[in-house]
């Protein structure tokens, strides 16, 4: 994604996959940075349900990914890339109740088939790109102005 | 309906003492699926889940969720209960299944997110 605005934050985080332990911390980190700025409270919910589906998929499927967490004047984008399985199937993947999670995964409360879904509609703008046996890259933004 | 009535309805033990039980909530979360937590966002909502891990407290902090209950006398662990006092979200627990709790914090006038 091209980011033409103004940069006025940024930081990446790393994602170690499998580890359910620390699992979900780049989120609660974000949360931390988003409730001290003066954003819209709807914009910071969608910002921070796409950071942890994002982060989510990245401990659930793949061996390690970042997490790119960007503000600028116009939006807050959010870029994932990870090294893993990728995703055969795109369409698929985005259908609500798809799932390709294992038993565990369930039994931790995820892979419901509601992880993409979620990122969907709490995204302005979404691209997935994914390489089968090596990775996906995920990038969504949240415009401030928006409030969908 | 306050923290602290939620708690007797429920016969409830709850875990993070030290915490305000005088808050109010009137709407329930109630799912072991963290994403559905997420996709029906309701700030302040108390949500019940039979889920355990330390990602349920991270969801409910994500979620803006005021306080947990725990179902089926499940009890989570001191990490747990140490980042949910951590980021104030009081934490429950009750012998009741998930059918029962919901069934009485309904009959409490009680209303669902989902």
């Amino acid at each position: 994604m091209t980011v033409y605005s103004e940069e006025l934050f940024k930081r990446v985080f790393t994602v170690y996959g499998h580890n359910f332990d620390t699992a979900g911390e780049t989120s609660t980190e974000i949360k931390s940075i988003l409730k001290g700025l003066e954003i819209d409270s709807d914009i910071i919910r969608r910002a921070l349900v796409v950071a942890f589906e994002a982060e989510m998929n990245v401990v659930m499927y793949a061996n390690i990914g970042t997490v790119s967490f960007v503000i600028t004047d116009e939006a807050i984008d959010i870029e994932v890339a990870d090294e893993g399985p990728g995703i055969p199937d795109i369409e698929q993947a985005m259908q609500e109740g798809f799932s390709t999670a294992s038993d565990e995964m369930r039994e931790k409360g995820f892979g419901f088939g509601m992880g993409l879904p979620n990122i969907k509609k709490n995204s302005d703008v979404l691209k997935i790109e994914s390489d089968v046996g090596k990775g996906t890259k995920l990038l969504a933004r949240i415009r401030l102005d928006s409030n969908a | 309906m306050r923290l602290e009535e939620i708690k007797d309805i429920l016969h409830g033990t709850v875990l993070t003492s030290d915490l305000d039980l005088s808050l109010e909530v009137d709407t329930v979360l109630a799912s072991d699926g963290m994403s559905e937590i997420l996709a029906f966002h309701t700030p302040g909502a108390l949500m019940v889940t039979g889920l355990t891990n330390i990602q349920s407290v991270r969801t409910a902090y994500i979620a803006d969720v005021r306080a947990i209950v725990y179902i089926r006398g499940k009890l989570p662990n001191e990490k747990l209960i140490a980042l949910a006092r951590d980021k104030n979200i009081v934490v429950m627990a009750t012998e009741f299944g998930m059918f029962d709790v919901c069934g009485i914090l309904r009959e409490h006038n009680m209303k669902g997110a989902m």
